[in-house]
This record gives C-alpha cells, structure tokens and sequence, in this order.
C-alpha cells in the first residue's frame, strides 16, 4: 500500500470517528489546514520531475477531493442529527381545541335574515324598499287610510297610544306598515314598486300575538296594474321564499279599509308532527291580506283614481320566518334567548341571494 | 255571527250540502270560523230499549243489559248507571263510535270478566248538557233504531263566520242567505212583511231633541201591544237561541233577540207599565247614570245617545235597555223600539263604556234603514202569534227614507281593476241577486244601490261585488314584468348601512338579539330618556311602558336575563330605532352591543391558550370602530375622546366623533351604578352608534379605484420609547410622531406600553414603531437621524415626553 492509500484510510477513519463538529474540524485541520497532512502532499508536487508529477498528481488531488468529499457527507450527517434531535423535542398537543371563528359563532336574527330575503326576492322584481317612522299620526295610521274615526275597523287594531297633546292630537305607534304607504304616495310620483318592512305594534299579547312584531308591505302604483298582477306577484314570491316549484293558493275576499277590492290569501299546506310543508297537502293557511288600493286612499294620497290604480299586500315577517324555519313560538324572537338565537339564527356569512339560494 | 244550518235554510232553498254551502260563503267573504255539525258528530248514537238488565256477577254497582237498536238482535252492555232499567228507553252507541264528551273512541270492552259491545249515554257522553248523573231516560214513544240526535231535534249544524265590519248587512241570517242565493246556492227566500194594521194610535209620543247639537238618532219607530201574556218562548225559538249561544229570557225578549239575529235588525222591548210618560231621545247629561240590563251601572256623559221617561235615562239608546223598565214574566203592555243610531256614535260609547253587545255589534256596522219599520211589524207579528193582545199604530219620529245611492259605472272599470272579463249579463246578474238594480246596456251602466249596502260607496265597490261572487279564484295570474325598471341597487344608505353593521357584529361573535322597542321608565330615564312625550298612555305592561332611547339597556337586561339562566358569557347585538323625541326626524337607528365576563371578541369563555379574560373597555371599543367603518365611515376620521355619557364608567369609556360636533357614538364599561339600577352585574362593557351620524361618501363617477402608488425602496422602520405623564394620551403621542413628515411617516403604531421599576411613579412608557416610506431614493442614515430628532422634539413638545433612558 502506498502512503498516499495509507494516509486516505487514514483520515477516513478519522473523518468517520469524529465525534461533533470540533473534532471534524480538528482532523480537516490536519489534513487540509495549512501545515495539514495532504497540504503538505501538494506542497510536495513542485518538486517532483514532471513525468513524476503527472502521476503524483491526480493521486493527491484525487485524496484531496474524496476527504473533502468525505468531509461534506460527515457535516451534512451532523446537520440533520442535530435537526432530528431538534425536532424529537418539538411537538405540542395538536388535538387542543382552537378558539371557534368569531363568524361561526356570531348570529343574525331570523327576521333580519328574512328581510334580506324579502329584499333579495322583491329588488329583482323592480321593487325598492321604503321605510317610516314607528311613531306616527292618526291621520297617517289610520284616517289617511280610510278608516273613519270611531269606524269599528279600528277595533281590529289594539292601538298603543301615547299622551294627547295640548292641541288634543295624540300620537300612535303605527299598528301596521301601511302609513309608509301614504308617506310613499306622498312623496313620489307613479310608477311605484316598494316594499316596506318594519316593526309594528298593537296591544295583544299571547302566545300568538306579541305586543311588538313585524310586517311586510307591498305596494305598487301605475296607470295598469291589477288583480291578476297581484296574484302573480304573490305566487311567485312565495315560490321564491319558500324555496319550492308550486304553491297552492287561494285567495279569498275580505275586507280591509283601505283596499277595494280586498283579499285574503290563504297557502295550501300540510300539516304533520309539527312540520308544516308548502305546496302539498290539503290544508289552508291563512298568510296575508291584499288588495286594490282604496279610490279614497289614493284620492287621500293627492292621486286621482280614475288615472291611477294599483294594489297593496301586507304580511307577518315573524310569521313567515315561523312557518319557513320552524319556529314554534312568536315571543321567543324577542326573548334574546342566546340558546334559542344560536340555533335559529343565521351565519354572518350566510348571506341570502338569489344566485345562491336564500336559505 | 251564528246562526244554525236550519235558520239558514228557511232563507234560501238549497240542496248543497252543509260543506258546500260553508265551502261556499268562505269564498264569497263570509269567512266560516267553526262549524259544530251536531248532526254528523251524534250520527251513530240511536234510540235503544233496554229489554233485560240484571246485577254484574263480579260487582254490585254494574249491570249487564241486553238492550235492542232496532235489528232485533239483542246487544250485551255492561252499564254503571244507577237509573239503567229494564223496559226503559235510552241512547245507545255501537263500538268503534266516537265519545264526544270523553273525547275517546269505543272499543268491545270486557268489564270486571263480562264481554259489553257498546254502551248506553248520559247527556254529558253526547256533550249536549252537563248532566251526567245517570243515562238518557227517552219517554216511551221514543222510536227504537232512530237517530237520536235527528229524533230529538239536536241534528242542527251551527255555522259561525268570522264577519268583516263592512257587512252590517249579514249580521242577521237574512243577509247571508242573500249572498249565497247570489252566489247561486239556492233560491232566496224573500217574502215581503205584511203590516200589522193598528188597532189604536200610538199613545206614547216620542220627540227626538238634540237641541243646536248633530242628531244622533236619525228615526225611531216605537208601537205599543195591549195585553199580552209573556212567558217562556215555544221550544224551537229557544233552542234556536241556545244554539247560537243565547240563553232564553222571555218570549218578548226572545223575540226580539230573534229578530236581531234573523235579520240584523236590533229591537228592545220597554215594559209599557213601567215607563212615564212620554219618550225623548236625547244626549246624556253628565253625572246620568242608568242600571242597564247587564246588571251593572254605567255612568253617562253629553257624547252618548239615550231614551229617557218622564223619570229619567231608561235606554242606552241602541246598545242597551235599562233594569227599570225592562219586561218580565209580568208585562202586559210591551212598547217595541225600532230605531236608527248614528253608528260611530254607537261605537264610540260602546267602546267608552265598555258595552259590546249584539245591537251595538250591528248598529256600528250600519243597519238597513229602510228595514226599521218592516222589522217592527215583523216583531209584531211575532208578539201576537206567541203572546197574544192588541197592537198600536206606529209612532215614527225622524226620517228612515235612506238616501238614494246610483254609481254610474263604467263596464271598463271591472277589467281595469280586477284584470277578469266578464260579460255583462254575468255582472248584471250578480247584482240584481245581490240587490241592486242595473239600468243600461252601453259602455256605462248606472247600477243603485240596495238600502242594506252602506259599505258600496263607488265604483271599486261595484268591482269587489261582483268579483267575490263571480270567484276571485276565476282573475287570472299575470305576469308582471320589470318593465323599464333600470336594474340599480335598491338600498337606500341606511338600509344598507343597517344589513352592513348587522353582519359585521355578527361577524365579530355577537349575537343579534331583537328587543323591545318600549322598556320601563327607570332605564329610559337612566339612559338619557324618559320624557313625557315617548310614555305610552297605555302600556301592555308597567315595565313596557317609555320608547327605548337607547339600546343599550334592553341588551343588558336580555344578557342578565342569560346569565341568570347559566349563560354567563355572552355578547348580544341589536341594529334598531331608538326614540329622542316623537318626531320622525328623533328616531334613529342604532347599533349597539354588549358583552359580559368572558365573552371576548377572540372567543367565549376560557381557553387554555390563555388568550381570553374578562371583557374590557377596548373589546367595546374594537366592536364600535369595526360597525362603523363596515357601514361606511371613514377609518381614518374617527376620532376617539375620553368619557361619554353618564351611564358609562367615567374612566373607562370613550366618545368616537368626527370633529367636535359630529358624535357617533359611545363604547366603555358601564358605570357600576347604572348597573347596580339595572340589577345586573358585570364585567360588563357596552357600545353604541348612530348609523345616522356616518357622512355620505361622495358619489364617484367611476367605480375604478385609484391609481396604487409603490414604492421600490424598502420602507425602514424606527422605534422609540417616550416616558411621559401616566393620564398622557398615546393618541397624542402617535400623532405628534405622524405629524412630523406626512409624507414620509406611513404609519405609527404603539407597540408597548410599561409602568413599573425604571419608570418614575406617576409616569409610563410609551413605544411607537415609526415606518418611513421613502420614495425617489434611499434614505442616508444621516437623514434618518435628523428626522428621528425631529419626532423626539415634536412629542416632547407636545406631550411632554422624553425619550426613555
């Protein structure tokens, strides 16, 4: 064996036994450092005759290459020993429960959710959205609707009433949606498509009624539309909010003051264990009323009704949030009940579109 | 209004059955509410003879009959009833038959080891009386195999519709029978009522005296009867009335009841003997009082309408009669009233006195006038077949004669309104059964208007008659397109601002709750409200008594309201009106949040990361900056100032304004003594905006967003630490230090805040990280260093802080 050989096994066998990164570089130091083992090899080929030199000298650079080479490996062996180790003592206890996204536990009420879907269904139809304040005047509420004073059509409404005035007027709040109506007639010309939601309130309280609850108003002002839009409107609509292909309806007349013509809906349904479904069965749900605007509500309105007609619908929002979810009982929408809102009420981000579906 | 299936039919002569007809007047606006078809319920319940009954062998109390239906094959009971005899007649029901009165079906039952196939009833099993001491014992004519409830006259359906205050004219079973006959159900049955000739004048005079006030009573009929002999009414116009739930008086009040509910014409009977002298109808006088037939003692006032005597008020005039002169078993003389009351007159005391009785239910609906004498001739004639005597002329004071009513009516108008075709002798007919008359065959027919028709005004009314006869089932559904309706967001900024906010703080783990909108007067008055003009004058309850000024305390009392249930960590939301004043313009809309022990913005509750904790000022604070600037308002002109208002901790609360006029709103920890009023406890902290108060962004001609400005320098960053005095604001700070060089400064941001060993008592240290953004070239450190000098002058300057060791 030459001593070029022997030095090789040499320090392989060295590279190989060194225990940590300083002894590896105590022997790199032996071999390649200036006074190192293989330097001195290099050192050596100056000297040589070239013939000589030409054989030595791939023979020590080969060296050269294979204990550097030797060297790499043995570093890159220490490296990812020490990140073995570095990582075997790194771990934590990934089944710990992370915080709920603040989205997936917040919630939006069903009636907020189902005005979206209201305003979602009716702006496609070329409806806007008209609001009014809960306060309001008899005249607005009431005589502006046809209702003459003492008529007992009032009656129908358990009228909350605030203090008279020194004038001898006193103020309301509203029992229905419908004053918005007149606000609208007032304050714009035809053609008019609105819907109007908002809270009302009427002095009852069972487990049907609530002292507070919320309507939704529909009105529509041209020089055309009739009953047969009207019916079409409602027939779509409720297609539309209760997510199904057919609904069975039936419209009954009936009276309110200030429309005339005037309606009743009733939605065909079935009743079974508690579930209500739409659109099949044989029984009848009385849902909302509607119908003509009165001559003298539009004549009232400053619209002459030989020119303008139109028609007006209006229904429970609460009531329609019970039947299409499921809700057994009107006063626990007002009872902030965290446990009842958790699980009847909406994801933030559960946004209702047509494109997406409502619900 | 009620009335029976046999009342109805002696109005129209129909072969529809009870479902049709009941199918029928739903359809045509008389909405049926309930129908108690006896007829159908009691159908298996038969007349049966007891041929043997003999003691139970296992119990003394029972018996085992044998009893016959009728098919001559004898029938094994075992009975209970103490009156169970052999020989008698009773009601028998077979099994698999239905028991009214205990709600169950029968079934073959074996009682104490002996087989009974069907049982005998008491009136209590059949739900037609309460007595229930021993079975139905029938006299011995008594038909076996009959249908008992036919038998014994109990087969009567009873119909009660719900009726729309516009049809004064079905309130009697008169009317109904009209629609329905006009409705094609059958022929109306409408003989004309034969005057009862007067066999003396009137002795008793009536004056109607209203002085210089509006008359309230436009006619008033009165006749006496000599000499009649009252006492029970016959048997079937008692049970008509116990039917409809009326309890039989006397024949002469029987009758009138009768009348009222045939044909919607309210009577009252005075005993002649009773009352003095003549009849005024007159205004009440104040301090009046009358004992009505109700028993109870009304107090009476100048708005309301009376009949009184020589001695004083004896009728509330078309409501109801007085005690004094009402007629009992002993009348002889029997004046009858038929009159003409002004109908919201009538619902204006009834409804101040509290008084809802059948004729003020008619007579605020409107009664036919022309009807007032036919019906007091028809109570005559009823008062002379049941009790006999001797009938008076008929005094009339005022004037019956109702105006003439004639629409004209254009035949366009029909389809104009209800978008259904009809021909014109289809319309005509529908009106000519329903009562009106048509005269004309062009494009404009004029059409009058029956006397019982007070409600048909106009034309819309014409349509609405014939379309709820002709079937509102037959207006076709039409399509109703958008038209040139522009396809433009629909939304106006506070519609949107409010479905905005409300997703935000649902976003941010809060709940929406939907509170009352009136809460009682402590909290109103504690939050800033309580004025006299937001009191309801009547609330439905004490504590629902003022309009919520803010929404702040009925979210605090719902997340009282879950704590108290275990439920202690929770946030609520409410979006919603809140009331400054009884104006429109005072009412605005709100968001507003609460959030109790540990409910945090990072999550409910405790967690092992360690990041929760009980809720502070600036949870509050994050949700009220996150509302607004999701509903539109601008980031970076919110302004934050110390304390708001007094229901807030004083120190821990902060007011978010834009400029010092603009507040919108309010966030902080409530103030304990607020909360202490309240009854609710804390850690509880709270906020609430005015979506109202949020500026218009300004409209944009384009919806291109501007131009992005990057820099290719990297931006450096620089940090400092101010010591300065502990009640500083580090607002005060980060502005002086972003004041410096607007242009260069792009942010400043507290990273660190320290009081404690190394920092004076009394002062705290504040750390910025200051980002420099440069723009053309790189910045030399010698630049840096000057602005750095600048920023540290700038908020000593300011702030007093000095740069900390």
């Amino acid at each position: 064996m030459s001593d070029i050989a022997q030095l090789e096994q040499q320090l392989l066998a060295d590279l190989a036994a060194a225990p940590d990164e300083t002894a590896l570089e105590a022997v790199r130091v032996a071999a390649l450092g200036r006074n190192g083992s293989i330097t001195a090899l290099l050192k050596t080929l100056g000297t040589l005759p070239p013939e000589q030199r030409k054989s030595k000298g791939p023979e020590i650079n080969g060296l050269k290459d294979r204990v550097n080479a030797a060297l790499a490996a043995r570093r890159e062996g220490f490296k990812s020993t020490a990140l073995q180790a570095r990582l075997n003592s790194e771990s934590v206890d990934v089944t710990l429960p992370v915080r709920e996204a603040p989205f997936e536990s917040g919630r939006v009420h069903p009636i907020s959710q189902v005005i979206d879907e209201l305003t979602a269904i009716f702006a496609d139809m070329g409806f806007a959205i008209a609001e009014g304040p809960d306060i309001e005047t008899d005249d607005y509420n009431f005589t502006k609707l046809n209702f003459p004073p003492d008529h007992p059509a009032r009656d129908m409404h358990d009228t909350f009433f605030f203090n008279p005035k020194p004038d001898g007027t006193r103020l309301l709040l509203r029992t229905h949606t419908s004053p918005v109506q007149v606000r609208t007639m007032l304050g714009q010309k035809p053609p008019i498509r609105v819907i109007i939601p908002g809270r009302t309130y009427r002095n009852d309280s069972d487990q049907t009624h609530t002292p507070m609850f919320h309507q939704v108003e529909g009105l529509v002002i041209d020089k055309g539309s009739h009953l047969g839009h009207l019916k079409w409107i409602l027939e779509e609509f409720f297609k539309a909010f209760f997510e199904v292909d057919k609904v069975g309806m039936r419209f009954r007349p009936s009276f309110f003051p200030f429309t005339e013509p005037s309606l009743e809906v009733d939605i065909q349904c079935r009743r079974d264990k508690g579930e209500i479904r739409f659109g099949e069965g044989d029984d009848w749900m009385e849902i909302l009323g509607c119908g003509m605007v009165h001559p003298n509500v539009l004549r009232n309105c400053g619209l002459d009704p030989d020119v303008y007609q139109g028609f007006a619908w209006g229904l429970g929002i609460d009531r329609i949030a019970m039947l299409k979810y499921g809700m057994p009982d009107l006063r626990a929408f007002f009872e902030a009940d965290v446990r009842w809102l958790s699980h009847y009420g909406f994801r933030p981000l559960d946004f209702p579109t047509l494109a997406g579906g409502l619900s | 209004m009620k009335f029976t299936l046999a009342w109805l039919k002696e109005h129209i002569e129909t072969d529809c059955s009870l479902g049709e007809l009941a199918g029928k007047l739903t359809m045509i606006g008389l909405e049926v509410e309930r129908i108690d078809d006896k007829g159908k319920l009691l159908a298996p319940f038969v007349v049966a003879r007891v041929i043997d009954a003999r003691p139970h062998p296992n119990a003394d109390r029972l018996r085992v009959c044998m009893v016959d239906t009728g098919d001559g094959k004898p029938i094994q009971v075992v009975c209970g009833a103490p009156n169970a005899r052999a020989g008698m007649k009773g009601v028998f029901v077979p099994p698999g038959a239905f028991i009214p009165g205990k709600n169950m079906t029968l079934a073959v039952g074996t009682i104490r080891g002996v087989e009974s196939r069907g049982m005998l009833v008491s009136e209590f099993e059949l739900q037609i009386s309460d007595n229930h001491e021993g079975i139905i014992d029938l006299p011995e004519d008594a038909p076996v195999g009959a249908n008992y409830a036919h038998w014994a006259g109990l087969d009567d359906a009873t119909i009660e519709i719900n009726l729309t205050p516009n049809r004064g004219d079905c309130t009697g079973v008169h009317g109904i029978a009209r629609d329905l006959a006009a409705a094609d159900m059958g022929r109306f049955n409408d003989p004309a009522i034969k005057p009862v000739k007067g066999e003396f004048p009137a002795p008793v005079k009536v004056t109607l005296d209203f002085g210089a006030t509006p008359s309230l009573c436009p006619a008033f009929g009165l006749r006496l009867i000599r000499g009649v002999k009252n006492g029970p009414s016959p048997e079937w116009l008692q049970r008509r009335l116990i039917a409809i739930g009326l309890r039989p008086i006397n024949a002469l009040v029987d009758i009138t009841n009768f009348v009222t509910y045939d044909r919607g014409r309210p009577l009252h009977v005075f005993d002649a003997g009773k009352v003095q002298g003549n009849l005024t109808v007159r205004r009440g006088r104040s301090n009046e009082t009358l004992l009505a037939l109700d028993g109870k003692t009304y107090t009476l006032d100048d708005s309301m309408c009376v009949i009184a005597d020589a001695a004083g008020v004896e009728s509330l005039a078309g409501i109801m009669g007085g005690e004094k002169t009402g007629c009992s078993e002993a009348t002889t003389d029997v004046l009858i009233e038929s009159a003409l009351w002004e109908p919201a007159n009538i619902a204006h005391t009834s409804r101040k006195l509290g008084i809802h009785s059948d004729a003020s239910y008619r007579f605020e609906r409107g009664v036919d006038p022309a009807f007032m004498v036919p019906g007091l001739e028809l109570a005559t004639r009823m008062v002379l077949d049941l009790c006999g005597g001797t009938p008076s002329q008929i005094s009339v004071a005022g004037d019956a004669q109702p105006p003439e009513r004639i629409i004209d009516f254009p035949l366009s108008e029909f389809k104009r309104l209800s978008g259904l075709s009809l021909p014109l002798p289809e319309m005509r007919g529908i009106l000519e059964r329903l009562g009106f008359f048509v005269a004309g065959h062009g494009e404009r027919i004029k059409i009058a208007v029956p006397s019982w028709r007070a409600d048909v005004q106009g034309k819309a009314d014409i349509v609405e008659e014939v379309v709820r006869i002709a079937g509102v089932d037959r207006v076709p559904s039409t399509p109703f397109p958008r038209g040139e309706t522009p396809r433009k967001p629909v939304l106006t900024p506070i519609q949107l601002r409010t479905r905005k906010a409300k997703r935000a703080l649902a976003a941010r783990n809060l709940v929406e709750a939907v509170t009352w909108s009136f809460i009682d007067k402590k909290p109103a008055a504690l939050f800033g409200g309580g004025k006299p003009e937001l009191a309801l004058a009547n609330p439905v309850a004490a504590d629902l008594s003022d309009m919520r000024p803010s929404l702040i305390p009925g979210l605090i009392a719902a997340a009282q309201n879950n704590a108290d249930r275990g439920f202690a960590d929770v946030g609520l939301f409410e979006v919603g009106q809140i009331f400054r004043g009884d104006r429109p313009a005072d009412q605005l809309t709100a968001a507003a949040g609460v959030r109790r022990a540990l409910a945090k913005p990072s999550g409910l509750g405790r967690h092992w990361s360690k990041r929760d904790g009980e809720v502070d000022a600036f949870d509050a604070k994050a949700d009220a900056v996150a509302v607004l600037i999701a509903a539109g308002a601008p980031p970076q002109a919110l302004q934050i100032a110390p304390g708001g208002p007094p229901w807030f901790h004083p120190g821990r609360s902060g007011t978010i304004q834009i400029g010092p006029q603009n507040i919108l709103g309010h966030f902080g920890e409530l103030h304990p003594s607020v909360l202490e009023a309240l009854k609710a406890d804390g850690p509880l902290v709270a906020f609430e905006v005015i979506l109202e108060r949020i500026p218009e962004p300004k409209s944009r001609a384009t919806r291109a967003k501007a131009a992005l400005d990057l820099s290719p320098l990297q931006p450096v960053r620089r940090d400092f630490a101010f010591v300065v005095e502990r009640g500083a604001k580090a607002a005060d700070v980060v502005r002086a230090a972003a004041g410096v060089d607007r242009k260069l400064i792009t942010s400043v941001n507290v990273f660190d805040l320290y009081e404690g060993p190394g920092i004076e008592p009394g002062k705290k240290s504040i750390a910025i990280e200051v980002t420099l953004q440069p723009r053309e070239r790189t910045m030399t450190d010698a630049e840096i260093e000057a602005l750095a000098a600048k920023i540290v002058a700038e908020v000593g300057r300011r702030t007093g802080g000095v740069l900390r060791a």
